[in-house]
């Protein structure tokens, strides 16, 4: 049964990506990009990935058609039908399919638990996860302590990203000069005339901002922690911006706030690592924080996660303002 | 099973190649950043396909229950830092394509390299 | 009563599959925005409203059964507002309930 699902949902995911690079209507392509992410998502529930299904749908199907939709109101909506030669595209394509189908066949058998990725590093991590850190989420355990490093680097990209997106829009755009553009309403008056996407958002609000603080505080326990935490409380940021309006969103949650945010949550992560130094552990190592080194672990990872959702907070959020709040050109 | 584990890996050949055709032959930049998020989520698929073990559940303990089988969770680690590196620089590359529209005003690639040419 | 349970989960499953086929039918067979969407978000809610109470009924009295009962709330919260959204906004981009689609909107994809 299970094999028939996951046969439909590939087979979807496949129609769906030939139905995006096909289109030349943008908004569909980035619409059926949602969609796409939530097959993905679905899949990887299936194959037992809880952490990745839930961060996928939350970054995927959501902030990414977000940001995505931002830039399509700021440049084109339709695609110009591509130029002439494009067999010697499909010819390569081809053929790498081709190879790529062949490489398949050497691979071990699916699930087989003899794999050689399953020998090495996994059952030393779902051994130790117990007996040293003592959560249950083995996923967090591996990403928040004994990869610790590595999120680190994850959280300085998220950063880095956050910093080169503000940069870039930091230029004014140079205005053409021409007749203004008439609205049916001011542009930075958000949903303001139209009750009911306002009265529901309004009600969801609360709700969405308490399950992103469940998300984020339960992923030792469950499926979640700092990243699809982070994506969450920042989708309900936005859903309040395009509800009440851009210039109402900016005072809510100023843009120094927003600064403070991105810099703080890597800050926090970084500290920690060094109060582990200081306490005469190395950096990263949390079971010298506390007398008890399961408890050091604990608030290590508590922490850390924190640290890692305030500025994947801070960094959507703050994209989000710097697509929406650009005038076009 | 056998079947299904094949299908997933012909799955990731087929949308690994949908999504690279998309870079290389559509001109539109953001058809090009639509077609590169489809590449990525198909080596994602690869990754978790590999992680997963015959009758394992998510790796995470159930209180009380002894003996669980799980599946892998080293890569679907590295597959959650993959995402949030891939909606990143996702978002970076959306920064340079509207400045670019701003710039240049056009987001297909002959017109920016006809505009460049003068 | 297992079996009556398993039954009734069946029937309430089997249903809320067919409103959403039915409604995937007359999303396509449709002849414009606001038929089509007409179609395709009545039935989805009902859809989802049926299958949530068919895998309730498999959870038991479980805090499963109120996660999904949250979960329902939400649909039912946001489903029809997303539906008002996109028609508010077909209406604002100037089509009109009467028109059939225009001739150079995208077909078959």
């Amino acid at each position: 049964m299970i094999v028939l699902f996951g046969i439909f949902l590939l087979t979807l995911m496949v129609i769906t990506a030939l139905a995006i690079v096909q289109t030349q209507h943008l908004f569909v392509a980035v619409i059926l990009a949602g969609i796409f992410s939530l097959l993905m998502a679905a899949n990887f529930f299936l194959l037992d990935a809880a952490d990745v299904a839930l961060t996928e749908a939350a970054i995927g199907a959501g902030i990414s058609t977000v940001l995505f939709l931002g830039a399509l109101a700021l440049t084109a909506e339709h695609e110009r039908a591509a130029s002439a030669n494009r067999l010697l595209a499909l010819g390569v394509v081809a053929v790498t399919t081709l190879i790529v189908i062949y490489a398949t066949f050497d691979k071990p058998r699916f699930g087989d638990p003899e794999a050689p990725v399953h020998q090495h590093v996994a059952p030393w991590y779902l051994e130790r996860t117990p007996e040293t850190i003592d959560i249950p989420n083995v996923v967090t355990a591996v990403l928040a302590s004994f990869r610790g490093y590595d999120t680190l680097g994850e959280v300085f990209v998220v950063l880095t990203a956050g910093i080169g997106v503000l940069f870039l829009f930091g230029a004014k755009p140079r205005r053409k000069a021409g007749p203004p553009r008439l609205a049916a309403h001011e542009p930075g008056d958000g949903l303001r005339h139209y009750l009911i996407p306002r009265v529901v958002g309004r009600l969801l609000i609360p709700f969405i901002l308490l399950f992103g603080l469940y998300v984020q505080f339960h992923g030792e326990y469950g499926p979640g922690g700092g990243f699809q935490a982070g994506a969450i409380v920042a989708a309900a940021v936005i859903l309040y911006a395009l509800l009440e309006g851009e210039a109402q969103a900016l005072r809510v949650l100023p843009q120094r706030l927003l600064n403070g945010l991105i810099a703080g949550g890597a800050l926090l992560y970084g500290a920690v690592g060094v109060a582990g130094m200081l306490l005469g552990g190395s950096f990263l190592d949390y079971s010298v924080l506390t007398a008890n080194p399961v408890t050091g672990q604990h608030i290590g990872i508590l922490l850390i996660e924190v640290g890692v959702g305030i500025t994947v907070t801070g960094v959507l959020i703050s994209v989000f303002h710097a697509f929406a709040a650009r005038g076009r050109v | 099973m056998e079947l299904l584990g094949l299908y997933h890996y012909w799955i990731f050949a087929v949308l690994l190649m949908i999504g690279f055709y998309a870079v290389i032959a559509k001109p539109n930049l953001i058809k090009k950043l639509i077609g590169l998020s489809i590449f990525q989520s198909a080596v994602f698929l690869l990754y978790i396909t590999m992680g997963k073990v015959d009758g394992g559940t998510a790796p995470i303990f159930q209180a009380g229950v002894g003996d669980q089988v799980f599946s892998n969770p080293l890569p679907q680690v590295l597959i959650l830092t993959a995402i949030v590196v891939g909606i990143s620089t996702t978002a970076l590359g959306l920064g340079i394509v509207v400045r670019i529209k701003e710039e240049y005003g056009s987001i297909e690639e002959h017109e920016i390299q006809e505009i460049d040419r003068q | 009563m297992p079996f009556l349970l398993d039954v009734a989960s069946w029937v309430l499953l089997s249903l809320g599959g067919a409103f959403v086929f039915i409604g995937g039918v007359g999303a396509l067979r449709m002849p414009n925005l606001y038929t089509r969407m007409h179609a395709a978000s009545l039935t989805d809610t009902m859809g989802a409203v049926l299958i949530i109470a068919g895998v309730m009924l498999q959870a038991g009295a479980s805090l499963a059964t109120i996660k999904l009962a949250a979960i329902l709330l939400f649909l039912l919260l946001t489903s029809p507002t997303a539906s008002n959204a996109l028609a508010s906004a077909a209406l604002l981009a100037g089509l009109r309930p009467g028109d059939t689609a225009a001739p150079h909107e995208d077909r078959g994809e």
